[in-house]
């Protein structure tokens, strides 16, 4: 396949996945715009393979296959409930291919033939620059996955004087690129130094971020991992690696933005971390005080039966429970019964950016029954039952009263303006953000203890 | 704390303070109640009722004024009952203090505190506490079975062997609470409602009970004045209004007005030429009636008969269903003493917006009318319900100071910001080779077309969007293939091989798990 031809696959390949982009603008065309996605990238990877420039097949396919195997069984296997550590994963691969294509890159006796003085420059600082960023995607991925299974505390690590470390990580890794550039004795060695320092970077950095920023973690590690490809692209002079880099990185970077406004917080003040302590918001935190009223299952199950609406709420508890198979029943009980029932979805809602959102679909609940929180909130006091399940923080009414809670100002469904609320929890404890919530204590709240799997189960066999 | 509940004296009035189930709450919160013999009867709630739940009955009146700490009434009291309060006590009440200044005069003397029901802020947070509302809303559904019981005719329309017969007309003036409670009762019962108000914003309420809105021919302008009250119109406005009233007049069978004025006359809206003009047999009820009505042959507390038409002025539509206003203002008192803080924090916080928009009289000291928080400016209207904006501008109120701090800081560094990128622009121009410029020129073109996709992204597909483009980043695999054709196997095409690895990994997983959440997606 001659240059020009590459090129042209190229271009459609890069078209192809703008569309893709594009068609997840509603659930109808979505699964067309997942289609051009796979159409573009086989003809990228035809092209790449056809080119003159390749032609060890042997070792693509010895690489290739494990990987189509590895790759198909996890898409199948994981649970919906697992997304976020899958996408966290995801991530970290490419952080990590980012990474060993700079080294390949750097170690490759070709790279530089045929290169003017400057450009060779510029080509290493391409290198450099690729390698740091793929290493900070790499280990700050593999972190919060960790978080997100669990096998790492969720809880912020706050290490004493952390924003002068990073400042230190960062001014060593620069001063190291520049006598990268400059010095090609030991280039290898400093190149591996930077990669080392800025992993450790990117563990920090995960590390100090709490629980509850997750999903901006997430969707900011979506980010990098879209920037470390387009920097791949620069390295090797690949305009469809810069483009589909840069859509990615632009993506990970709107999502990062939606999710810190879903919460009211600054991009910076998630990235410096600590949120998530309890201690996060600074001054004196109003505790709740009052009486909470308990209710029963069966108690519950006869508010539903008599509502005329109800809407749900779901939150990460109803993910942790697998509740939403049940609540699916219920749903279709109540339905069946000519009651009206909506889900209530916060941004923030699950680890993940539109987790719950996943979750409901699973369990088969139709899409137009599921609304966002600008709709939802002024529907609230002509509804009959609200029921929280797994959720708190994002219906703590504090957020908007009280001006010294750590999430004052964050936009809150205004559950509390419905005429019942049904809440269920484990317990008393606080949610992610460590913030108490009056909620709980309202004259229309009634609290449902227990685990919410098993409170849903008795629900529905009260039906 | 003991609480008492006398008996309310005023002609006419059959409401009471505090219902059965009001005396309950208050005794949990530790109150004790005391209730004077028989003033519940003409709301259903007799004496038996009260010491079910109770609260003791005192026959005596002085007794009761005597022994309490705070009364709780429906109407402000008479002079002589004033008199009975017991020196620095509370008093709960409906005051109307802006017509009351001797009567507040009198308490002051006896170094009474006086919180006025009518004077609870309309914010969102006090609607629970807000009785002119609920009473607002009962007069509006009584004022169109008042109109029914004075009309001869049906309201709704029908086709019968013995003839076809037309819907009533209603016009609906002012789309207040009790105006939209009005346009729901009568749409009810059947009937053709039309409703106006100067306030557009009303509109949408009116159209949500069935309604339809009036607009007048006239140069937009808006009566919203804030504070929940519309503003004082222009000359032209109130000409082009009072036209509109006149022809409508003409064509309706039933007016029902209820534009009042907080501290000042009910403008005048129908005149007697326009009752003049209407059908024999129609009907005017006049909510304003209390302060001069909006009809000019209005007369208070009567129902005259004037060419035919019945013109209704009565002022005490509430009282007229006490056992269910007494209920809905029992509710309001229980929530604003819940509010104060209950027995164990009984307290007047000055700093709480309600309480101190209710005050009009603490220890004897006159705290009416209270510091504005904001301007409601001249009002010409109706009364409204709460606005759900005004909570909004109150919750932005305590954020301003912050966000004046800020901006110096932030555009300093904005604009240090953006010099940066402007010279980093400059130094890219000059000493880049064209190779990279043009590289330079996809990256940034990919940037801007990325950001305009994503924003077009529904939410509630943000988590197949992460995947999605997890897959496509696999894209980097395109660098592990390019770097693994070399001729020996070498450190490159080992580590190429290995980034081609996880890049596929990245490619089928991303892919097949986007597809299998996008085919849960499902109405």
């Amino acid at each position: 396949m001659s240059h020009s031809l590459v090129t042209i696959f190229y271009i459609v390949a890069a078209v192809l996945f703008i569309l893709s982009l594009g068609g997840l603008s509603n659930q109808e065309t979505a699964r067309r715009g997942n289609m051009f996605g796979i159409i573009g990238m086989l003809l990228a990877l035809i092209a790449v393979t056809a080119s003159d420039a390749v032609t060890s097949y042997g070792v693509l396919a010895v690489a290739l296959f494990p990987a189509i195997l590895i790759g198909a069984t996890l898409a199948r296997r994981v649970k919906m409930t697992e997304m976020p550590e899958l996408v966290a994963i995801l991530h970290s691969f490419v952080g990590a291919a980012a990474v060993l294509v700079g080294l390949a890159l750097k170690l490759n006796p070709k790279s530089h033939v045929g290169l003017t003085p400057i450009e060779v420059t510029i080509h290493e600082i391409e290198v450099f620059v690729g390698v740091c960023i793929g290493s900070i995607t790499f280990t700050g991925s593999v972190i919060a996955f960790g978080k997100l299974r669990g096998l790492i505390s969720g809880a912020p690590m706050l290490l004493p004087a952390r924003h002068v470390l990073n400042l230190i990580i960062v001014g060593a890794t620069i001063w190291l690129g520049i006598l990268f550039v400059g010095h090609s004795d030991h280039a290898m060695t400093m190149l591996l130094i930077a990669l080392f320092l800025t992993g450790i970077l990117g563990i920090h950095l995960v590390m100090a971020i709490g629980g509850a920023d997750m999903p901006v973690v997430v969707s900011m590690l979506n980010s990098y991992s879209g920037w470390a490809a387009a920097a791949a692209g620069f390295m090797l002079g690949n305009d469809l690696l810069i483009i589909v880099g840069a859509l990615v990185g632009s993506s990970g970077a709107i999502l990062s933005l939606i999710m810190c406004r879903g919460m009211n917080r600054s991009l910076p003040s998630v990235i410096l971390g600590g949120f998530g302590t309890g201690d996060g918001g600074g001054g004196t935190v109003i505790t709740p005080e009052g009486e909470v009223t308990s209710i029963e299952v069966a108690q519950t199950a006869a508010l539903l039966k008599n509502a005329k609406s109800v809407i749900i709420v779901p939150g990460y508890g109803m993910a942790v429970a697998q509740a939403q198979h049940t609540i699916a029943k219920i749903t279709k009980k109540l339905r069946e019964n000519n009651t009206q029932v909506i889900f209530a979805i916060h941004p923030v809602a699950g680890r993940l950016p539109g987790h719950m959102n996943v979750l409901l679909a699973e369990a088969n609940i139709p899409y137009d029954i599921v609304m966002e929180l600008d709709e939802m909130n002024h529907t609230f006091p002509a509804t009959d039952v609200v029921m929280v399940i797994g959720a708190n923080d994002i219906v703590n009414p504090s957020a908007l009263d009280d001006p010294s809670s750590p999430i004052a100002g964050m936009p809150v469904l205004e559950v509390w303006k419905a005429k019942d609320v049904v809440v269920m929890k484990r317990s008393m404890g606080t949610g992610y953000a460590g913030v108490g919530n009056p909620l709980f204590f309202n004259e229309n709240t009634s609290m449902l203890f227990g685990d919410a799997g098993e409170n849903v189960d008795a629900i529905l066999a009260q039906f | 704390m003991i609480i008492g509940v006398p008996k309310e004296i005023q002609p006419d009035e059959k409401r009471v303070s505090l219902v059965p189930r009001g005396v309950e709450a208050l005794k949990k919160m530790g109150f004790e109640i005391l209730v004077e013999s028989k003033a519940g009867i003409h709301a259903d709630y007799g004496n038996p009722k009260y010491e079910e739940v109770g609260a003791e009955i005192v026959t005596d009146t002085s007794e009761l004024w005597s022994r309490s700490d705070i009364i709780v009434k429906v109407r402000e009291p008479l002079p002589h009952e004033a008199d009975l309060l017991k020196s620095s006590c509370t008093m709960i009440s409906f005051f109307w203090p802006d017509k009351n200044g001797e009567l507040l005069e009198q308490l002051s003397a006896k170094k009474a505190t006086v919180l006025a029901m009518d004077c609870i802020p309309r914010i969102t947070r006090a609607q629970k506490m807000d009785a002119l509302s609920s009473m607002a809303n009962v007069a509006g559904y009584r004022a169109v079975v008042e109109a029914a019981h004075a009309f001869p005719h049906f309201f709704t329309g029908q086709v019968t062997a013995a003839g076809k017969i037309e819907p009533a007309k209603v016009l609906i003036i002012g789309g207040g609470v009790a105006g939209l409670a009005a346009v729901g009762a009568a749409k009810g019962l059947g009937a053709v409602v039309r409703a106006f108000d100067t306030r557009k914003a009303v509109k949408e309420q009116v159209e949500s009970l069935g309604g339809e809105f009036l607009e007048l021919d006239f140069p937009t302008e808006d009566g919203e004045g804030g504070g929940g009250y519309a503003k004082t119109m222009s000359d032209e406005f109130v000409k082009a209004e009072l036209k509109l009233f006149a022809e409508q007049a003409i064509d309706v069978d039933i007016i029902i007005t209820t534009a009042l004025i907080p501290g000042r006359e009910a403008p005048t809206l129908i005149t007697s030429g326009m009752v003049e003009s209407m059908r024999e047999g129609s009907v005017i009820i006049d909510l304003a009636a209390e302060r001069g009505g909006n009809c000019s042959l209005t007369e208070v507390n009567n129902k005259i008969v004037h060419h035919g038409v019945t013109i209704i002025g009565y002022t005490d539509l509430p009282s007229r269903m006490a056992a269910l206003s007494s209920r809905l203002y029992s509710t309001a008192i229980v929530h604003l003493i819940d509010e104060m803080g209950g027995v164990e924090n009984y307290n007047i916080d000055m700093e709480d917006d309600v309480i101190r928009g209710a005050l009009v009289l603490n220890h004897g000291n006159i705290t009416w009318p209270p510091p504005k928080p904001r301007n409601p400016g001249p009002a010409y209207s109706v009364d409204t319900g709460p606005r759900p904006d005004d909570e909004e501008k109150k919750a932005k109120a305590p954020e301003e100071p912050t966000t004046t701090t800020k901006p110096l800081g932030k555009t300093l560094l904005k604009s240090i910001c953006m010099i940066i990128a402007a010279l980093a622009i400059i130094y890219i121009g000059t000493n880049m080779p064209k190779s990279f410029l043009s590289h330079f020129t996809v990256f940034v073109l990919a940037c801007f077309v990325g950001w305009q996709v994503i924003w077009n992204v529904k939410p509630a597909l943000h988590t197949p969007l992460m995947s999605v483009t997890n897959a496509i980043s696999g894209i980097i695999i395109i660098g592990g293939i390019l770097q693994i054709t070399q001729p020996e196997i070498n450190a490159t095409v080992v580590l190429g091989a290995a980034a081609v690895l996880l890049a596929a990994i990245n490619v089928t997983g991303g892919f097949l798990v986007t597809s299998r959440m996008l085919a849960m997606f499902r109405r």
